[in-house]
């Protein structure tokens, strides 16, 4: 217990600890912004897939296609991470000419993510009421149209929501690709916890990854609410105007 | 001109095939009111939406202005479809966009520019009657304000026709009445076509020039409202316009007649001449007269005394009356 908390003291001293944290974290960070961003992108061009193309759907699209692209969704989201990433890092040879280090871990997370990123906008996009897309195609929109702006601006608070949650999804699958040659917080927490038996290291690096858990929460859940007008989850306020004619002839 | 020519409607359901419109054939002029009625289930919104295509019909074709939608390719129909607004009971406005951003919808799309829409979105605000609301939310209105910026968006496509589907309906009886005042308002100002789809009779009363009574998908009958609410020649029609009337099936056979009144005069003076002038109690069985556009309509059943001789004394003398006709209903269901 004594080296415990004699690690604990010098990670607070010395600035070797300082720095390799700070990178840690900056790697992190990086590299999970990335990930969430193309995986994000990719997972909502399937999942518009998904819900334009099926039979009902806006644009509906053979149905033998659709088969396809959704055992191949589920067959992704089956395999365990781990595994599916010793199958991708090959492709980080190919697209980046690496195999290791935070960069390389990328191309995995986004293979990883992007079939989950698709079912969770999947299941939000078919929350947009029925009636009005049914309103907008008696309008005369085009099914790209109807996609473009009223399904996706309908549902931008909770597609701000699915972000967030793939982020923290993805920060948590980049701690585990530490253990297999990725960069980050995962990593320093791996290699002086696990390797070092250095457990005062591998908490600090645990408690870093929690608090980017919880900014990214504090910050999403603003956002989705902030853009979100259907007044659920927000007070409307009323604007009171002072030289409202109908007001001043109540008060005299 | 709208021309619904042998449109029939099959959706294929697990228990089999349900036919929800059967050999619909029906013509609604330009300028005219025209409600569609019938009981939940009958139909109504299958066909209505029939009419802009967002439900094709398995048979049938739909002629607007002599041009037949169902033959158009998809791009044509799309173009076609901007100028048939459609309102709803449940509003369907776009949550997430201000009122002025709502009514800017349909411009949108249509490639008018920005500043032009918004000038126009402002004027529509003003013709419904919202002119404060441009920058609320939906979220932020009542059902009749949300109600109004749906009329101002479908006004703010320049349609020829508007196709209202139950559009009062989640809305009480004085915001109803304020809707409905507004719908015949725009089809006298603006000369747009309305199609006013409902359960109620009394929205038809209010603002319909002519009605069509649908029953289990099939057309019962159409006509002026006039004509249809005076004297209803099918069972579906009766039901709708006098609800609470007397099952004729439960009268005695053959001595109730129908009396029927087309404008004009009320019913006690009748009942009460009839018992002085021809000597006959009558016995008012049900009745249930309306005031459509300013004139009396409505009918009533009577029961007659068993005696042929009076029967055919009372008969004589309502046919004599003016604005008034008369049947036997006794005898098609004895
Ligand atoms: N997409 C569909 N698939 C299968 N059956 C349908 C479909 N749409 C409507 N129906 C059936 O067609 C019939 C007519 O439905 P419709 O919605 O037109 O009735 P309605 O007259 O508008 O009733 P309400 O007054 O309750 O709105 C009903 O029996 C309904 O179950
Ligand atoms: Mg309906």
């Amino acid at each position: 217990m004594d080296k415990f908390w004699n690690d604990l003291a010098e990670v607070f001293a010395s600035d070797r600890y300082l720095e390799e944290f700070l990178t840690g974290t900056w790697e992190s960070l990086y590299s999970t912004v990335i990930a969430t961003v193309v995986a994000f992108l990719l997972g909502l061009a399937l999942a518009v897939l998904l819900v334009a193309g099926e039979r009902s759907g806006v644009r509906p699209l053979p149905g033998p296609l659709m088969k396809v692209v959704n055992i191949l969704i589920n067959i992704l989201r089956s395999v365990p991470f781990l595994i599916l990433m010793l199958f991708v890092t090959p492709l980080s040879l190919i697209l980046l000419g690496t195999q290791i280090g935070t960069v390389a871990s990328i191309p995995p997370l986004v293979v990883a993510a992007a079939p989950f990123v698709a079912r969770l906008v999947e299941t939000s996009l078919r929350e947009v009421d029925p009636g009005v897309i049914e309103a907008a195609q008696a309008m005369g929109c085009t099914p790209f149209q109807i996609i473009r702006k009223v399904i996706l601006p309908e549902c931008l608070p909770s597609l701000i929501s699915c972000f967030t949650t793939a982020f923290i999804t993805i920060l948590g699958y980049g701690a585990m690709a530490g253990a297999i040659g990725g960069g980050g917080l995962g990593k320093i927490a791996i290699n002086y916890g696990y390797h070092r038996y250095n457990l005062a290291v591998c908490l600090v690096a645990t408690v870093l990854i929690v608090i980017l858990v919880q900014i990214a929460q504090a910050i999403g859940s603003y956002l989705s609410a902030r853009v979100d007008h259907q007044g659920k989850t927000r007070k409307v306020r009323y604007r009171v105007r002072l030289n409202d004619p109908a007001r001043q002839e109540e008060t005299t | 001109m709208i021309e619904l020519r042998h449109i029939s409607k099959v959706f294929p359901t697990a228990e089999g095939e349900l036919r929800a419109l059967d050999d619909i054939n029906l013509i609604i002029r330009d300028g005219d009111v025209f409600g569609i009625v019938g009981m939940s289930g009958a139909g109504k919104s299958t066909l209505v939406r029939c009419i802009n295509l967002l439900e094709r019909p398995t048979q049938g074709q739909v002629l607007i202005d002599g041009q037949d939608l169902c033959a158009l390719p998809e791009r044509e129909l799309i173009r076609k479809r901007r100028s048939i607004a459609m309102i709803f009971q449940q509003f369907n406005l776009l949550m997430q966009r201000t009122c002025l951003k709502n009514i800017c919808f349909p411009m949108e799309i249509a490639g008018v520019k920005p500043a032009q829409a918004r000038q126009r979105a402002l004027e529509y605000l003003d013709i419904v009657g919202l002119p404060d609301k441009a920058g609320a939310y939906p979220a932020q209105l009542s059902g009749g304000q949300r109600q109004r910026i749906a009329i101002a968006r479908a006004l703010a496509s320049d349609p020829k026709i508007l196709l209202c589907d139950e559009a009062t309906s989640a809305l009480d009886p004085k915001t109803t009445r304020d809707i409905l005042r507004l719908i015949q308002d725009i089809n006298r100002r603006l000369g747009i076509t309305v199609v006013v789809i409902t359960h109620e009779m009394g929205v038809v009363e209010e603002i319909c020039s002519h009605v069509a009574i649908l029953d289990h998908g099939v057309l019962q009958e159409a006509g002026t409202v006039e004509e249809i609410f005076s004297n209803p020649k099918t069972e579906a029609g009766r039901r709708l316009v006098y609800p609470d009337g007397v099952a004729i099936d439960q009268l005695p056979a053959t001595n109730v007649i129908r009396v029927a009144f087309q404008g004009g005069s009320s019913y006690e003076p009748l009942i009460a001449s009839l018992a002085i002038d021809c000597g006959v109690k009558a016995n008012i069985l049900g009745a249930d007269t309306r005031n459509v556009n300013g004139q009396a309509f409505g009918s009533m059943l009577l029961g007659l005394p068993d005696d042929p001789d009076q029967i055919a004394r009372a008969m004589n003398y309502i046919k004599n009356q003016p604005n008034v006709t008369v049947e036997e209903v006794g005898e098609g269901h004895g």
